[in-house]
């Protein structure tokens, strides 16, 4: 339990950053008590640096619920290894009590239940006063977001990002890296970061047409705290082009480039920098490989993949933190630096339990601020529902199951096929599904629902692909997100296998038929990559289908049948 | 809201049918390596290969090879029909043994570079490149 359990640390001697990857029990110091403020924010401020990590907010500025996977497999050496252990296997491994605020925060068991006991979480006003309490213990605290912010809400969507950057930059963050901001397109990405207050950061941010670094977004920063000469190297996420539409932002090109990191991170120590941190947008299993073939790193923020882990993951003498994702988290990693070295590291994961901390006024009416010309559409209820709906796993989750339900009512389809984002919160069961909600769970820049025609081979292709993407054994060639979900069919797969021969048993669900290679089927799907796509927008379908049924039931979906985990 | 039946057929993923399977290096590929090396042992280290993990653009993947001291450097892509990409030949005058260029790769494949290295012996590198449908970012 975190109330009790206030921070970890590991001192050491520079020698000894060898080996000492097990902390120990998280919550042995655990005790049932109520929840306080206090108790979240308890830290005894340590060594002479102190990091703030955000990431991955994906524009919810309000609390929300958020419900973790159940399903995160790791494949070849991730198999088992943080982050892919979930439910009982997870608290156990961190000596989590069952049915605690960290039980709650970290896993998905008893969801509903827990939900109604413990409340919302995030809220950047409520992540401000956390923010705003560490400084206070640390005045020159660097505050850094690892990016995904300026995408993923309704009003995100209406203003461009204008209403996160708004917020953000009343935080007053040091640095930035990014991913779904692109999505913007080059151009408002382009006006947005000439009129940052802080750093813009991405060592593989490169001009496509020369391949050479671009030049509005720097590499790395200096900062001087705490008497100390510290780096901060970003990391965009590398597979833009390829995972999101390329079409949007063709000056630009990303990569992993982990030999212009090693680069980097050789040029800023030879100007002297005392600690090097990367800002990453990487995933963590790409954080895990790139420290080992990148050295010199002291602490990776990792983000993308929305992993939340209660204590850092040590690879060689790098150290990983993963702090979550839709504001649900902030990360507090004190550092004690000593002669340009790092000596050792405290570490508390800070869940924000939305009703536990007391919001920063002035950031909450900033928020509404932002929210006041959209507030009606907002509001607007357009069904309830009796299933917890929630996006998270692997190969499906209830949102997506609602989603790809519209698309096969709505567009009269026999397949709909919804993308293996990571990113929409949750409605607990009997909760109103408003507007905000739909597009919690379906905004981009990219949402038209398409139709078309595939052949049962083609459709073997795209989930042959994408299963590729997320269990090649080696993480420099997965790109992060999960399997595509897919409604109307069912399929196995056996994600031990290599590409080609993953997939089988691909059935028809409406008929029980085999899917018949050489077939024509139609699909329906959306946040196509291509150019041109048409149809109506995705939360228009969406809508439309919920407003029809009313009230969202829906039975569990087992259409999905894995082995070789 | 209502949509028609009648919507236009979407580009959707289907527009982009390129081969997904990792293809496999052909005859044409050995072929090239042997008129090459003359049939000779082909070693490692000395090279060093940059390629993208995965292409961006399959019709444009910039690759480029660093090879001190070689005397001539060929660059393959070993699943193209036409497995050849490039010789780069060094003269005893030039600064540096390395070259850049882009190539188009048909599919998901290693590409390879050899060098020739002064004394006459050779030594390699290689990179998978993958080249795939994209979609669904977390």
């Amino acid at each position: 339990m975190i109330s009790r359990r206030d921070f970890l640390q590991v001192s050491m001697a520079a020698s000894a950053l060898y080996g000492t990857s097990g902390f120990g029990n998280w919550a042995k110091l655990a005790a049932q008590q109520a929840l306080t403020q206090d108790d979240l924010l308890k830290f005894d401020t340590f060594g002479n640096v102190s990091l703030i990590h955000i990431t991955d907010i994906h524009a919810q500025l309000k609390p929300i619920y958020f419900r973790e996977p159940s399903i995160n497999l790791g494949v070849g050496a991730a198999n088992g290894q943080m982050p892919h252990v979930t439910g009982a296997d997870f608290r156990k491994a961190y000596g989590i009590e069952d049915g605690s605020p960290s039980a709650y925060a970290l896993t998905y068991n008893d969801f509903s239940a827990l939900a109604e006991g413990y409340g919302k979480v995030g809220g950047m006003d409520r992540v401000a006063t956390v923010v705003n309490a560490i400084r206070a213990d640390r005045p020159d605290a660097l505050l850094l977001d690892g990016g995904d912010t300026w995408h993923g809400s309704y009003t995100c969507h209406h203003t461009q990002g204008q209403d996160v950057v708004n917020v953000m930059n009343a935080l007053k963050p040091d640095a930035m890296t990014f991913h779904w901001e692109f999505t913007l397109g080059s151009d408002r990405v382009n006006e947005i970061v000439e009129n940052l207050p802080f750093a813009a950061l991405g060592q593989n941010i490169f001009d496509a047409e020369w391949d050479e670094p671009a030049e509005l977004f720097k590499p790395y920063k200096f900062f001087e705290r705490g008497g100390v000469k510290i780096a901060v190297i970003g990391q965009a996420f590398p597979y833009m082009p390829i995972a999101n539409p390329r079409w949007m932002f063709p000056e630009y090109s990303f990569g992993i480039r982990d030999e212009n990191m090693q680069a980097m991170v050789d040029e800023v120590r030879a100007a002297g920098a005392e600690l090097v941190v990367v800002l990453s947008h990487n995933g963590f299993d790409v954080d895990k490989k790139m420290a080992t073939k990148v050295t010199g790193i002291d602490v990776i923020l990792s983000g993308h993949t929305h992993d939340a882990l209660p204590e850092p993951v040590q690879v060689e003498q790098t150290f990983i933190i993963a702090s979550g994702s839709n504001s649900k988290f902030v990360s507090r990693v004190d550092l004690d630096v000593r002669d340009g070295k790092m000596m050792g590291i405290r570490h508390k994961l800070i869940p924000i339990f939305a009703d536990v901390i007391t919001p920063d006024a002035t950031i909450t009416k900033l928020i509404d601020d932002q929210r006041a010309p959209y507030k009606a559409e907002l509001e607007e209820v357009i069904g309830t529902t009796d299933t917890l709906l929630y996006r998270r796993g692997n190969f499906n989750g209830s949102w997506d199951d609602l989603i790809c339900d519209a698309l096969i009512n709505e567009r009269e389809a026999d397949i709909a096929m919804s993308p293996g984002v990571r990113w929409g919160p949750s409605i607990l069961p009997g909760q109103e599904i408003t507007r905000e909600d739909i597009w919690n769970v379906t905004s981009m820049s990219y949402g038209k629902a398409y139709r078309s025609e595939m052949t049962g081979e083609f459709i073997h292709t795209i989930l042959e692909d994408v299963a590729d993407n997320l269990f090649n054994p080696d993480p420099y060639y997965q790109q992060g997100g999960d399997m595509v979900r897919i409604g109307g069919m069912g399929y196995r797969i056996d994600v031990s296998k290599p590409q080609g021969e993953r997939i089988t048993e691909m059935t028809l669900l409406k008929t029980g038929e085999a899917i018949d290679p050489s077939k024509t089927y139609v699909v329906a799907g959306w946040a196509s990559v291509n150019e041109g796509t048409e149809g109506p927008q995705i939360w228009d379908v969406v809508e439309s289908h919920i407003r029809k049924q009313g009230t969202i039931k829906l039975d569990p979906n087992n259409s999905v049948e894995v082995v070789g985990a | 809201m209502k949509f028609t039946r009648r919507e236009a057929l979407a580009l959707g993923l289907g527009a982009t049918a390129v081969a997904m399977l990792p293809m496999r290096a052909s005859a044409a590929a050995d072929e090239a390596i042997a008129a090459f090396t003359g049939g000779a042992e082909v070693g490692e280290g000395g090279v060093t290969l940059t390629a993208p993990e995965i292409a961006e653009n399959g019709n444009t993947v910039p690759v480029s090879v660093d090879a001190p001291g070689a005397a001539a450097i060929l660059i393959l892509a070993m699943g193209n029909p036409t497995p050849g990409v490039a010789q780069f030949n060094f003269g005893p005058a030039a600064g540096s043994q390395a070259a850049s260029t882009r190539i188009r790769l048909a599919g998901t494949q290693d590409v390879v570079a050899i060098a020739k290295m002064a004394d006459g012996s050779f030594a390699k590198a290689q990179s998978t490149v993958k080249v795939t449908i994209g979609g669904c970012g977390g």
